[in-house]
């Protein structure tokens, strides 16, 4: 990873509220994830606010992605993974008994680190979402609603039943989150969501994740420390611990406000991973 | 002169000569190939041209077969390679995505290796073995139990009428339904296989369940692949004469019921190995020959020109792709 | 805390949406049960009628002679098969491997394809029709002979054996044709002492798949060598010889039980022989690839 030797520019954003009138969509107690015997996240306490940018950083293999994927049970999809600790979406144990993975993933929608379009037009992958849903009602309009509050409509408009796969990557970027916000989810994932596009397609979904604040809880995972500066309002740092039993584990070091996490970290390792020292 | 200028010597005139060699020697075989084919062609045209001659284009509208009087026609025996290899397609289609899915999709890691290996086993078992067990194992549960069964449920329609009996129609389609499965199902599971994970994940990810997601993401991204293994196996169906040869009892004529006695191309080819009597005969059966050349090259050809459009994946899908046709004997470039 | 307004259970539209999830998991299960049951069915009935017979004779001796189809073995027809497939291996190894290394290393694009485009449409044409092919060019003349049936099952192995060494061949990292080239090494010594050496373990699983194949095929050899029921076991290829499919093809009608039980022995020596080679071969090619990085 490249090196920051220079003080992060934190964005002005707007006011946050203050802690008592912070509502928590997600609530981690003691949380830990592991991949057979192995140990990827542990003791993981953190809250995840209401229509706040949340950012999830730290060196590679500290479990950030993984932290993200528990969150709309993605990790299900991993034969040996388990969980233990509690996990509560608005006030419901995710991981509780009779809980339905894919309801919860309809409500916490995702956006992948690369572009994944489907083999289809660009109208049916934003309509693929709701016609599973049924919500074939007023379809066209809830496409063309979605495809606007991704900031793709006046590029595509023209030409919906065209395939995915001819728009550009940033397009297709953008394209995958009309599809995520189609279903009209509470809360939207974004894992490394700008890693595999240019700068000028970067900046405008960083511009878009601003945009959708207003209406969607948004947690991004980066390793561009600049862009969690950039976008989001909570910053978590996670960092790699080494338990006795020689275990690598992701651990969450510390979460504040981002102002805070990188102009005044409470703790010495974010200020290292912060300030470039290590990391 | 010291051994080392000999030897460098040596070597310098055999690579002078090396490089056109090898270039003029596989040359040579790859034109072999290529001449075989055309030969294949030029042959069995050639050796139709009696019949030809005595039959023209009738030959195919003819529904006689008799060898006694010397009239020979290709009508019924299209009609039993029609009927046969399309039925057989027609179940083994859904039967092969469904094990495909199961393979790539369901089955626990463990498991799929096992059971794909089984599965292409049984696409490796001789087709004179599956003849044999026809007759002598399936035959009679198809006599005994299935038609029985068949006739009192849905004995109102046409097909499910006529004495039962272990050969005909309805005995050859299983067989032949039990040779294309593993066929179409080891090259989908290819398919399913070289579809990007990304895929998978995007769809999960808006809330859809697995099913949702096979049939709105993985099936339609392997579509046109689907098609073609489709049409190769109906290729391999349609082709195939021992196994058919020895279940579907040889008879000409044209039947609705699918427990009448019937035969196909390929079958009627075959089963004249003891000789046929006149050189019509003959060249009538290498007439048939062409016919069946004829539709394997379209099925063939068909197959090929299906999966161009998609061939422009990234090289290491490309090379998965092609692995999986080529073992079933068609490329996917 | 007060009760969420709302659940994350599978309620309505869900629970059918999983329901149908379900079943057409069961569906997929359910077919692939089928295929495995049907194999087994297959296999057993062929080794519990096929077992049975095999002894020590069935292999060591001929058919005995006159009207006495108890006794004796299938000498003849092992005999035969191994000449035919020997023979056939030994024109489609060599011939395949050039063809092979001329469309993957030397031919210019449009070439190639057409190379490859040939051996896959060979692929695809039905095994009969090569019968009658051979049975045109050399049996009408020269009569059967085991060589005609050679060459038929030669012009199937011939695609199966180019395109499995093409595909290995493709597999060997370019950076050692270029190793060997920048060393001043002629490009035929590369391809013979470098690229095909290294393409070696590929090149004979392809070809041991190939004989799994064709050692099983019946219905090209029916014109071109010999259909009668006794034989003596006999290796001159000029001579129509039998094979063991032969044997299970005719034995398969007789109406005599005693020809019957032998059909089944030659079928279930025949499955075995296939269903191993195959195997092994397709478990030494995975291995292979992952070896080579594939």
């Amino acid at each position: 990873m490249e090196a920051i030797k220079t003080k992060i520019e934190v964005t002005e954003k707007e006011r946050l509220p203050v802690v008592s009138e912070r509502e928590a969509v997600f609530e981690a107690r003691d949380l830990a994830v592991y991949y057979g015997d192995q140990r990827a996240i542990d003791g993981v306490n953190l809250d995840i606010y209401q229509r706040l940018i949340t950012a999830i950083i730290g060196p590679s293999g500290c479990g950030k992605s993984t932290f993200l994927r528990t969150l709309n049970r993605m990790n299900d999809l991993v034969p040996a993974a388990r969980l233990t600790g509690q996990l509560r979406y608005r006030g419901i144990d995710l991981y509780g008994p009779g809980v339905d993975a894919v309801e919860v993933r309809r409500r916490v929608g995702m956006v992948f680190q690369k572009p994944n379009p489907f083999h289809s037009s660009i109208y049916d992958n934003v309509a693929y979402g709701l016609r599973i849903l049924g919500m074939k009602k007023d379809l066209d309009e809830r496409v063309e609603k979605a495809l606007r509050a991704a900031a793709l409509w006046d590029e595509v408009k023209d030409r919906l039943k065209d395939s995915a796969l001819g728009l550009s990557g940033g397009q297709q970027q953008r394209l995958c989150i009309a599809r995520a916000i189609a279903v009209e989810p509470e809360v939207v994932l974004f894992d490394e969501p700008a890693s595999a596009l240019d700068p000028i397609s970067t900046s405008a979904i960083e511009d878009l994740m601003h945009e959708l604040k207003r209406d969607y809880t948004l947690v991004i995972v980066t390793h561009n420390m600049q862009q969690a500066a950039r976008v989001a309002d909570m910053t978590a740092f996670f960092g790699l611990d080494v338990s006795p039993d020689g275990n690598r584990q992701g651990v969450l070091v510390e979460y504040d406000e981002t102002e805070k996490i990188f102009t005044n970290p409470s703790d010495k390792r974010t200020e290292g991973y912060v300030t470039g020292r290590f990391g | 002169m010291d051994k080392k200028s000999v030897l460098e010597r040596t070597r310098g005139r055999l690579d002078r000569i090396g490089d056109p060699a090898l270039k003029a020697i596989t040359f040579a075989a790859a034109a072999l190939a290529v001449t075989v084919l055309g030969l294949i062609a030029f042959e069995l045209v050639r050796g139709s041209r009696l019949a030809f001659h005595r039959f023209g284009l009738g030959f195919v509208t003819s529904q006689t077969w008799d060898a006694i009087h010397n009239q020979f026609g290709a009508l019924s025996l299209i009609f039993g390679t029609a009927v046969t290899s399309i039925l057989a397609i027609a179940i083994a289609t859904p039967l092969a995505i469904a094990i495909a899915l199961f393979l790539t999709e369901l089955a626990p890691k463990p498991v799929r290796a096992l059971l794909g290996a089984l599965v292409e086993m049984l696409a490796a078992i001789p087709s004179v073995i599956l003849g044999l067990w026809g007759i002598l194992v399936l035959g009679p549960f198809v006599q005994n139990q299935l038609e029985p069964f068949l006739n009192s449920t849905l004995g109102f329609l046409p097909f499910f009428r006529g004495p039962h009996s272990g050969t005909g129609i309805l005995t050859a389609i299983l067989i032949l339904t039990i040779m294309v499965v593993p066929i179409v199902a080891s090259v989908t599971r290819e398919l399913f296989a070289t579809v990007p994970p990304e895929l998978r994940e995007g769809a999960l990810a808006l809330g859809a369940t697995r099913w949702e997601m096979v049939r709105g993401v993985l099936l339609p991204a392997a579509r046109p692949g689907i098609f073609a293994a489709v049409a190769l196996g109906f290729g391999r169906a349609v082709g195939e004469a021992m196994a058919v040869l020895m279940v579907i009892g040889s008879q000409i004529g044209i039947h609705l019921s699918l427990f009448a006695h019937s035969d196909t191309l390929a079958a009627r080819i075959a089963g004249q190995y003891n000789g046929s009597s006149t050189n019509l005969q003959t060249s009538s059966l290498v007439y048939l020959a062409t016919i069946l050349l004829v539709i394997s090259l379209a099925v063939n050809i068909g197959a090929q020109l299906l999966i161009k459009p998609i061939d422009r994946r990234p090289r290491r899908r490309r090379i998965a792709l092609d692995r999986a046709f080529e073992a079933q004997g068609l490329s996917a470039d | 805390m007060n009760e969420p307004a709302f659940t994350l259970k599978a309620t309505g539209r869900l629970r059918r949406r999983q329901l149908v999830n379900q079943g057409m998991g069961a569906l997929a299960a359910g077919a692939a049960l089928l295929a495995v049951a049907v194999l087994a069915i297959v296999v057993i009935s062929v080794g519990s009628r096929g077992a049975g017979s095999l002894n020590l004779a069935f292999f060591t001796q001929n058919q005995a002679q006159g009207f006495n189809p108890k006794g004796g073995g299938v000498l003849f027809a092992i005999v035969g098969s191994v000449v035919l497939v020997g023979i056939a291996t030994l024109i489609a190894l060599p011939l395949g491997v050039l063809v092979a290394v001329y469309v993957s290393e030397l031919a210019p694009p449009r070439l190639a394809r057409v190379a490859r485009m040939a051996l896959d449409i060979s692929n695809g044409i039905p095994t009969i029709v090569i019968g009658i092919f051979v049975f045109t060019i050399l049996v009408a003349a020269h009569g059967q002979s085991a060589l005609a049936g050679s060459i038929a099952l030669a012009i199937i192995m011939l695609p199966l054996i180019a395109r499995a060494t093409e595909e290995v061949l493709l597999l060997v990292p370019s950076s050692q044709r270029e190793a060997s080239l920048a060393l001043g090494v002629s490009r035929w010594r590369t391809t013979v002492q470098v690229v095909i050496p290294s393409a070696l373990g590929g090149i004979l699983t392809g070809t041991t798949l190939a004989i799994a194949r064709v050692a099983g095929e019946t219905a090209p050899l029916l014109f071109l060598t010999s259909l009668g029921t006794s034989s003596t076991a006999d290796a001159n290829p000029l001579h129509p010889l039998q094979s063991l499919t032969l044997v299970i093809f005719s034995y398969s009608d007789q109406a005599d039980p005693a020809y019957q039980s032998k059909a089944w022995a030659a079928a279930f020596t025949l499955m075995c022989f296939v269903l191993v080679t195959s195997l092994a071969a397709k478990l030494a090619l995975a291995r292979y690839r992952k070896k080579l990085g594939g």
